[in-house]
């Protein structure tokens, strides 16, 4: 595996430095405490940063750490220390690129939660075991999205009973969190 | 359970939504029921898995029950016929790693998958399969997995592919046989089944050089399209390139072509592989190196933070070995010291400190001001680092980098930052003379508003034994007496002592000294009370507890030459009773480890956690050779070597040697270590044939009374040999030994014993062994300072060498000289190199060397040898060693 690029973890926290959906594809952090440390000192270390515009870059613990960040989401992609810095960038990238289009553009955390089944399966569309599966993001979000025909569709393309079943659930769920 | 309830506060603040507030383990476990449904509601399913990988994600576990339970019905779902919950399905089986005998159950539904006519199917079903399965089941399966990976679907092959990789690290023979299948996927049009097809096929004959280099000379000629394929392609060419370099005699580089081809790659990630590529050859040329570092310069002025981060990074590399190099990129470098990302500008900063000039110390020192207000401790230690490194390679800068650490150490810092500095400050002292007397003060000025005790008590010790060398003591005794008066007891107790230091040294300070530390009786302090008293006794003293000036000194400077441990263990075992404990009945067996230990410290004199002197390695050898009767009288120990191995590794007796070199004596210390467990040795000796040595005259032996298992031991034999005369001459060793049976559960060994011999291999004593390596700051000072009178020149020829660097270091090896100011690196590829050298050889005559080599076409090497000593013969020995 030496030679082929490996991405160690892919992160997505909410301003908080809380987990939205996070995996981890390396033994460096064998435990959920590990998980949780290598989380809060990333976010200290980059919070305050203005990675905005484009993608930011910095090391911790022998690590090359990638992140970008839009409203109160938080994408973070981590490589190895000698890992080409530009390769991880497309990751990140093509993470950051198929949110922004399965959330069709509402980037923030209410809406990551609300398709968190869709985060889950991204992430499983750009990285297997380390390895990098595809970081074009269109494909990323056309193969999540063509496998879940209900939630993802526009409301006309469902039955009228879909619709009824998913104007009946928002309805309920705002009941009960109001 | 706490970062919901945490939610929940966030939510009567801000009303904050979540569509999983408030969720539950139990409760979503008791929904997983649903899964039970004889209809299924695909979407609630959905829903539920969501939530349980939700739970999972947020580090919630299940029990072995939940999990099983939670499979069993996860299962009953591959009845569903919708594409999204079976997308869910597949997650979640594998976030749940079930066991062997429930992946069974699944199997049969997964592999109906992998036959599906859903491309969807087939790629996930793989995946999940691969990922929970064990190698029988591998093999049914195998025949799938090889028609998957030549499948023209590419989301399916590069499914299979990827499961090889990982495969192929548990059942290494299955995967290995798909490599036509693979092969046949490398050529596929579809850039990323060619990038898994690559890796793969490269990890299947990862062993096998000639198929990895045929690999690389059949792609490199360019069927490669994507570019993450290609970046594999240049790191296998590197890996090709480093393994046949050893055997290339040519001077062509192979594959260099290609590299370089690539930096005119479209996408960056390829041109940044190869140029990092480029980079990182061995023995690379700077012809070789230029177009690379174009490229990366270019990078430098990117708008991406990640493009500028990835460049400098990799400069900062090479500015370590070629900083020529680099220094084309000087004026981007300069420009990004104020990046808004101050990783990159602390690389940037590095970077230049390692590539500058010596005229350009003073400007790029002002930029660093203003920069390091405003970046972390952790950035600021790799500053203070390449400072240090900085003033160690420009000795004459020494004022300006000096001024800037005693600057950025008053002003606000962690420990951690502030430990970095001291050290740099200390290690700038004993490496650069003139620097000492400003750079004792600097300390001194930080020591009177330090919070660190630890940081004060390390200054106030290396005060105690630099300060009272200097032009004039006095001025420091006012700082060392604040400390008494202002700070904390310890660092109290440790300014008492460098008071007394400063005291025995100083004649003329002792009367004011004495006052001071009488002061000292009344703090309220039971151990700076004990130290004054202690003090005032020993150096003030009547002679009643010390005869001699010289054994005061001793007392206070000398270091503790009884094991920590052993006197840990003798004080425990002590009981109260008239009679007082007795310091030497400390055993002084010393475990041979700490001495190897104790030497690599001592190579490397940095900061205060250093041993005071480069020499401290032979002062604990001293010490240990001292308290042997038998060697006791034979004087000041000149030098200690590096221990020689005399057995190869993993053998039964694990034996190396240190030689001592004394004026009329050398001692072989035999460090020994029994690594058999059933064994116990007794009277170990070492039986030496000195037959080829003729000057050597055997005169004691001390042997090892017992021998445990892996409890090294020492046994020494001392020689005789013609005063401060250089002799050489080879020695063969025989370890002879009585042997005892050990049994290994009660650890005790038997009565009798049979003796027995191991033999060792031979070593030598040479002419290097006389020579201490002891540097000097400025060589050229030095080398004039010792005039031309003794000064011998002569040249030689030194035949055909395999490089010039080689050359050099053979030499270098064979004086046993300290090569100075860094002339020991040879820069790649150059034609001729000076190399400065100096040391003290046997009877403590100075000797400085200066090497000038030259190397023609055919490798010969040509050596011109200028030797300067404070004495005449020095001279001609040095050339004698070099001419045999």
């Amino acid at each position: 595996m030496e030679y082929c690029p490996l991405v160690k973890n892919i992160l997505l926290l909410d301003s908080e430095g809380g987990r939205i959906a996070v995996k981890y594809y390396s033994d460096d952090w064998p435990t959920n405490n590990a998980k949780e440390a290598f989380e809060k000192s990333i976010f200290t270390k980059t919070h305050k940063i203005n990675a905005r515009t484009e993608a930011e870059i910095t090391m911790l613990d022998s690590n090359v750490v990638l992140y970008k960040f839009v409203q109160d989401l938080h994408f973070f992609v981590t490589g190895g220390d000698s890992e080409n810095e530009l390769i991880l960038s497309t990751v990140l990238q093509g993470f950051f690129d198929a949110v922004g289009i399965l959330l069709r553009g509402n980037l923030n955390k209410r809406e990551a939660l609300e398709n968190l089944d869709l985060i889950l399966l991204c992430l499983d569309e750009i990285i297997d075991g380390g390895i990098i599966l595809e970081t074009d993001a269109n494909v990323i979000a056309g193969k999540v999205a063509s496998h879940s025909v209900d939630s993802a569709a526009p409301l006309s393309e469902q039955t009228i009973s879909q619709a009824l079943a998913t104007a009946r659930e928002h309805f309920t769920r705002s009941l009960l969190s109001g | 359970m706490s970062q919901y309830v945490k939610k929940d506060d966030d939510r009567d603040e801000e009303a904050e939504y979540s569509p999983f507030s408030g969720i539950e383990k139990g409760a979503v476990l008791q929904e997983a029921r649903v899964f039970n449904d004889p209809q299924l509601d695909s979407r609630r399913c959905s829903q539920v898995i969501t939530k349980l990988l939700y739970l999972l994600n947020q580090g919630d576990t299940f029990t072995k029950t939940e999990a099983t339970e939670v499979f069993f019905s996860v299962t009953k779902l591959f009845q569903a016929k919708d594409i999204g919950l079976r997308r869910m399905v597949y997650l979640i089986i594998k976030e749940l790693s079930p066991s062997a005998d429930e992946v069974i159950i699944v199997t049969s539904s997964l592999m109906k998958d992998m036959n599906s006519k859903t491309d969807v199917y087939r790629a996930n079903a793989i995946r999940v399969l691969c990922r929970i399965t064990d190698g029988t089941l591998l093999t049914q399966i195998e025949r799938y997995l090889k028609q998957a990976i030549v499948d023209k679907n590419h989301v399916v092959a590069s499914a299979a592919l990827v499961s090889g990789i990982h495969l192929l690290q548990t059942n290494p023979e299955i995967v290995k046989r798909w490599s036509n299948e693979v092969q046949e996927a490398v050529q596929s049009r579809a850039a990323l089944v060619q990038f898994h097809a690559l890796a793969l096929l490269q990890q299947i004959r990862q062993n096998d050089r000639l198929a990895v280099s045929k690999l690389v000379t059949s792609l490199t000629k360019g069927s490669v399209r994507s570019p993450l394929a290609q970046c594999l392609l240049i790191r296998y060419t590197s890996q090709v390139i480093r393994e046949s370099s050893m055997n290339n005699q040519t001077g062509d580089r192979p594959f260099y072509d290609y590299l370089e081809g690539c930096l005119r790659h479209k996408s960056e990630m390829v041109i940044f592989e190869a140029a990092r590529a480029i980079t990182e050859l061995s023995g690379v040329t700077s012809r070789e190196l230029t177009p690379a570092i174009t490229v990366l310069q270019l990078f430098l002025s990117s708008s991406k933070p990640v493009l500028r981060f990835a460049a400098v990074r990799t400069l900062n590399k090479v500015a370590m070995t070629h900083p020529m190099a680099v220094t084309t990129c000087n004026i981007d470098m300069e420009s990004l010291i104020s990046d808004q990302n101050r990783s990159i500008a602390t690389l940037a900063i590095t970077t230049l400190l390692k590539t500058g000039n010596e005229s350009g110390v003073d400007r790029l020192m002002k930029q660093i001001t203003n920069f390091m207000s405003d970046i972390a401790d952790e950035f600021k230690i790799v500053v203070v680092d390449a400072i240090r490194s900085l003033c160690l390679k420009f000795p004459l800068k020494f004022r300006t980098l000096m001024g800037f650490l005693s600057n950025i150490l008053r002003e606000e810092g962690g420990f951690e930052y502030k430990k970095a500095i001291v050290d740099s400050i200390v290690t700038i002292i004993r490496e650069i003379p003139d620097a000492k007397e400003s750079g004792l003060l600097h300390l001194c000025e930080f020591i009177e508003d330090c919070e660190f005790t630890y940081l004060s008590t390390q200054i106030l010790h290396f005060l105690g034994i630099e300060g009272p060398k200097t032009s004039d003591p006095s001025k420091y005794i006012r700082y060392i007496y604040n400390r008494v008066i202002l700070e904390n007891a310890t660092v109290r107790a440790s300014a008492v002592s460098t008071l007394a230091k400063f005291g025995a040294m100083v004649d003329s300070l002792k009367p004011r000294i004495f006052v001071l530390l009488r002061r000292c009786l009344y703090d309220n302090d039971d151990e700076v009370r004990d130290r004054a008293t202690l003090y005032l006794n020993t150096i003030g003293g009547d002679g009643s507890v010390f005869e001699t000036n010289k054994d005061v000194k001793e007392f206070l400077f000398g270091s503790l030459d009884i094991p920590l441990a052993n006197l840990e263990t003798s004080l425990k075992n002590y009981e109260p009773s008239e009679e007082p404990f007795d310091i030497r009945s400390v055993s002084r067996e010393v475990k041979s480890q700490p001495f190897a230990e104790k030497k690599a410290a001592a190579k490397k004199p940095t900061g205060l956690g250093a041993p005071p002197a480069p020499t401290s390695a032979v002062d604990t050898y001293d010490k240990l050779l001292l308290s042997i009767p038998e060697f006791s009288t034979f004087g000041q120990l000149f030098k200690s070597s590096a221990p020689v191995e005399l057995t190869e590794a993993e053998t039964e007796y694990a034996v190396n040697v240190v030689k001592h070199i004394f004026d009329r004596h050398v001692v072989f210390q035999y460090n020994c270590t029994n690594t058999i467990p059933e064994q116990l040795l007794e009277d170990v000796t070492i039986v030496v044939d000195a037959s080829e040595a003729e000057e050597f005259e055997e005169v004691a032996t001390k042997p090892l009374k017992s021998l445990p298992y892996d409890t090294p031991g020492q046994t020494f034999v001392a020689f005789e040999k013609p005063e401060g005369v250089p002799a050489v001459g080879k020695f063969s060793n025989m370890l002879r030994f009585i042997v005892k049976e050990v049994d290994p559960s009660t650890g005790e060994a038997e009565e009798d014993g049979v003796e027995d011999e191991y033999q060792l291999e031979e070593f030598e004593v040479v002419a290097a062994d006389y020579m201490l390596k002891v540097g000097v700051s400025n060589f050229r000072n030095a080398w004039e300072s010792l005039g031309p009178d003794f000064e011998r020149v002569d040249e030689y020829g030194l035949g055909p060498r395999e490089s010039l660097k080689e050359a050099v270091s053979t030499v270098i090896n064979l004086l046993g000289m300290q090569p100075c100011e860094g002339t020991e690196v040879v820069a790649a590829n150059s034609r001729s190199h000076t190399c400065l050298l100096s040391g003290v050889y046997i009877g403590n005559v100075k000797v400085l060397v200066r090497l000038s080599f030259g190397v023609d076409s055919a490798k010969e090497v040509a050596m011109k040898l200028a030797v300067r000593s404070e004495d005449d013969a020095v001279s001609d020995a040095i050339h004698e060693l070099v001419a045999n």
